[in-house]
C-alpha cells in the first residue's frame, strides 16, 4: 500500500493526436503510447528535440489538452481513461498515374465513450508554469487579480483580508514586492513575469506542477535564479515536478529521474546519474554527446555523434521504431516492430530492439 | 491624462474647421444655385436674393462671414427647405428620430453580433460557422436598399395575409421595428466577423491555458478572458459607425419614409440648401470626432497596456 502511495501520478500508454483538417487519417501523432509515473516528491525530467511532444504530453496529463487515449491516474484516482480508437487496416490507395497499391494505415474505429472525471478539484492539485510567461499571463488583468482568480475559483479565501494577505504572502514567496499586485504584467521584465506566473500556480497549494520550459525565455542570469527557486520551493513545500525542457544541463542540475522523448515517444527513462554516465539508447546517446562542455580540451578531444538527415513528420511518423530512419545502427527488425520501454537495469528503461 | 485631452480637443478644432473650410468651397464649386426651381425666377430677382443672403461677394470673404458667424453659435438660417428657420432648430428637431432609430440599431448589432462572432470562433470550422459566414458576408455586401426591400417584402405586405409591421415609419413603436433591423443589420454582420477574427487571436493565446489550468468554467474564460482581449479592434470599428448610424441612414430613412437627420442632409444637397449642409457636416464631424476620443479613452480602460499620455494617436 505504502509504495503504491509513493508514485503520486502515473500514465499509461497515452496518445494525443491532433486531428488535422481535411486528412482521413489520425491527423499529427504528438504523443505516442507514452507510460511513466511520477514518485512523490520527486522531479521527474523530460527532454527531447523541440517538437517531440514534451510540451504536449505535459499538458496532456492536466488534461489541458484532451488526450486520445490511454490512462491518467493521479493519486490513486483515475481521472481518464479511453480506449484507443484507431486500428491498423490496409486499404487500396489510387497513385496518382491511376495504379493502386495497397497500404496499411490508422483507420478510426468505434470504441466506448471515455472515462472522464470533472477537472475542477483537480486543478486545484495540479498545476502548471508555461514557457512565455509574457504570454501566460491576460494582459488585462492586474498581477493581484491574476493570482486572486484562482483562489477565487476555488474558493480558497473566504474573507477579502485573508485573500488580500494570501496575494501578498505568494509575491513574496517568489521574490517580488507587495506593492507590485497592482501592477500590469507588462510592467515587469520577463524573469519577474515568470515569478509572477509561478506564484499563481502556486496559489492553488498545489501538490503537483508541470514545468513547461519555464526558463527558457529567460536570460541565463535570470534562469538560475528561477532553477534555484523552484528547487526551494520543493523543499518547503514538498512539491512534485514534471520538469519539462530541451537544455539537458539545466535537466541533469534538478531532476532526480529523466525522460528521453523522441517524436511522441519514450525512448528511455533513468536516474539522473545513470543516463548521464551510462545512456545505453542510441538516441540519447546522440543527445548527450551535443552537450556543450566548458572545457576546451575535453571538448576537442570528445567525439560527437552526428545524426543524418531530419525529424519526421509527426503526422507521418516512421513505421517500427520511430528513430530507425535515422538511428546508425538500426536493423530490419526497427522498421517492422515497435520497440516496447523495458526494464533493463533496476529503474533503468528504455524502448529498443539491439538491447534485447 | 488631462493634457492628452486638452490636445485632443485642440486637434479637433483644427480638424473642424479644414471640414468646415472645405465643405464650403466644394459646395460653392459645384454647378447649380438654391434660386433654381421650375418656376425660373427673373434675373432682378435671384440678384436680390444673392444679395440678401450674403452671397453676391467673393467666396474667401463669404467664407470668412460664415466662419465667423458659427464662432457666435449662429448657424444660419435655411435659404429654401424651410425658409428662414433657423438650421440649428431644424438638426435638432430631426437628430432625436434618426438617433432613436439609429441606437437602437447600433445596440441590437452589438448585442446580436459579438455573441454571434464569439459562437463562430468556438464553433470553427463547423456548419454553424460556415452558416454565419454565409449570413455576415450577404449582410456586408448587399446595399442598405435592398436590406429594407426584402424586410418590407417579408414583413409588410409582400406575403398575402402576413403583414405584421407597418411600412410607413409612423411613430408607433411597430414602425421601429423594420427600420432598426434594416439599419442595423450591416454593423451586426461586420461585427460578428471583427469578433469572430480577435476571437479566435486571442483563444490561442497562452493566457486561455493559463485560465484552463486555474480551472475556470468554459464560459467564464470565455467572456472574461478572450472577449475582453479581443474587444480592442470591435471597439475601433464601433465609434464611428456609431456617429454614421446615429445620425441617420439616408437609405433606410428614404424607404421608410422616415423624417430624420440623413434624408434630410441628401435633400439638403440636392436644394442647395447651403446653410443646412454646412450645419449637418459639421454636426456629423463634431460627433465622429467626439466618439473617435471616446473610443481612445476607452481603450484605456480595456487594454492597460495602452499609454495615452506617451505618443497619443
Amino acid at each position: 500500500m505504502s509504495e503504491k502511495n509513493d508514485i503520486l501520478v502515473q500514465v499509461d500508454h497515452l496518445t494525443k493526436y491532433f486531428g488535422v483538417k481535411g486528412l482521413k487519417g489520425p491527423g499529427v501523432q504528438a504523443v505516442e503510447d507514452v507510460s511513466l509515473f511520477i514518485k512523490r516528491g520527486e522531479t521527474l525530467g523530460l527532454v527531447g528535440e523541440s517538437g517531440c511532444g514534451k510540451t504536449t504530453l505535459g499538458r496532456t496529463i492536466l488534461r489541458l489538452h484532451e488526450p486520445t487515449s490511454g490512462k491518467i491516474i493521479y493519486d490513486g484516482q483515475t481521472i481518464y481513461e479511453h480506449e484507443y480508437p484507431f486500428e491498423s487496416k490496409t486499404v487500396e490507395v489510387k497513385d496518382k498515374g491511376g495504379a493502386t497499391r495497397q497500404e496499411t494505415m490508422l483507420v478510426k474505429k468505434v470504441v466506448p465513450k471515455e472515462k472522464a472525471v470533472d477537472m475542477l478539484p483537480y486543478r486545484r492539485k495540479m498545476q502548471i508554469i508555461f514557457q512565455d510567461p509574457s504570454a501566460s499571463l491576460d494582459p488585462r488583468m492586474t498581477v493581484g487579480e491574476i493570482i486572486g482568480e484562482a483562489l477565487d475559483i476555488h474558493k480558497l479565501c473566504p474573507s477579502k483580508k485573508e485573500r488580500t494577505d494570501r496575494i501578498k504572502e505568494l509575491l513574496g514567496m517568489v521574490g517580488l514586492n507587495t506593492e507590485h499586485a497592482n501592477r500590469y504584467p507588462h510592467e515587469f521584465s520577463g524573469g519577474q513575469q515568470q515569478r509572477v506566473g509561478i506564484a499563481r500556480a502556486l496559489a492553488v497549494r498545489p501538490e503537483f506542477i508541470v514545468c513547461d520550459e519555464p526558463i527558457s525565455a529567460l536570460d541565463v542570469s535570470i534562469q538560475s535564479q528561477v532553477v534555484n527557486m523552484l528547487e526551494d520551493m520543493q523543499q518547503d513545500l514538498g512539491l512534485t515536478y514534471l520538469f519539462i525542457a530541451h537544455d539537458l544541463s539545466v535537466v541533469r542540475h534538478i531532476s532526480n529521474r529523466i525522460g528521453v522523448m523522441y517524436l511522441g515517444t519514450l525512448v528511455e527513462l533513468a536516474e539522473s546519474y545513470e543516463l548521464n554516465k551510462n545512456p545505453i539508447h542510441p538516441y540519447t546517446k546522440t543527445l548527450l554527446s551535443a552537450v556543450p562542455v566548458p572545457d576546451p580540451q575535453v571538448s576537442r578531444t570528445r567525439q560527437r555523434i552526428v545524426l543524418e538527415g531530419d525529424i519526421p513528420s509527426p503526422m507521418n511518423p516512421p513505421k517500427g521504431c520511430r528513430f530507425h530512419t535515422r538511428c546508425p545502427y538500426a536493423t530490419e527488425k526497427c522498421k517492422q516492430a515497435v520497440p516496447q520501454l523495458k526494464e533493463h537495469s533496476p529503474g533503468h528503461w528504455a524502448a529498443c530492439h539491439l538491447l534485447g | 491624462m488631462a493634457k492628452y485631452i486638452l490636445k485632443r480637443v485642440l486637434m479637433a478644432v483644427i480638424t473642424l474647421f479644414i471640414v468646415t473650410c472645405l465643405t464650403f468651397l466644394l459646395m460653392n464649386a459645384i454647378p447649380g444655385s438654391p434660386w433654381l426651381s421650375e418656376k425660373t425666377p427673373t434675373q432682378a430677382t435671384i440678384d436680390a436674393l444673392n444679395e440678401k443672403y450674403g452671397m453676391d461677394k467673393p467666396v474667401l470673404v463669404q467664407l470668412g462671414m460664415y466662419l465667423e458667424d458659427i464662432l457666435h453659435g449662429d448657424f444660419r438660417v435655411s435659404i429654401k427647405m424651410q425658409k428662414d428657420r433657423p438650421v440649428l432648430d431644424i438638426i435638432l428637431d430631426m437628430f432625436p428620430i434618426s438617433a432613436a432609430i439609429g441606437s437602437i440599431a447600433i445596440l441590437w448589432a452589438i448585442l446580436v453580433g459579438v455573441p454571434l462572432g464569439c459562437l463562430a470562433a468556438f464553433k470553427r470550422g463547423t456548419w454553424v460557422d460556415s452558416l454565419l459566414r454565409v449570413i455576415c458576408t450577404l449582410g456586408i455586401s448587399m446595399p442598405g436598399f435592398v436590406v429594407a426591400t426584402i424586410l418590407l417584402y417579408l414583413f409588410a405586405g409582400g406575403i398575402p395575409d402576413w403583414k405584421v409591421f407597418p411600412t410607413i415609419f409612423d411613430g408607433t413603436w411597430q414602425s421601429y421595428i423594420l427600420p432598426c433591423l434594416a439599419l442595423g443589420f450591416y454593423p451586426m454582420c461586420y461585427l460578428s466577423r471583427q469578433t469572430r477574427t480577435a476571437m479566435l487571436d486571442s483563444i490561442n493565446q497562452e493566457y486561455i491555458k493559463t485560465a484552463r489550468a486555474k480551472g475556470l468554467k468554459n464560459k467564464k474564460i470565455i467572456f472574461k478572458h478572450a472577449l475582453r482581449n479581443a474587444l480592442i479592434p470591435v471597439i475601433t470599428y464601433l465609434g464611428p459607425q456609431i456617429a454614421f448610424t446615429l445620425c441617420g441612414g439616408f437609405v433606410v430613412e428614404t424607404v421608410f419614409s422616415i423624417p430624420g437627420l440623413g434624408r434630410y442632409f441628401v435633400s439638403s444637397i440636392q436644394n442647395r440648401d447651403f446653410p443646412i449642409i454646412m450645419g449637418t457636416t459639421i454636426f456629423l464631424a463634431a460627433f465622429i470626432i467626439v466618439m473617435n476620443l471616446v473610443v481612445d479613452l476607452l481603450y484605456k480602460l480595456v487594454d492597460p497596456r495602452i499609454n495615452l499620455s506617451k505618443g497619443g494617436n
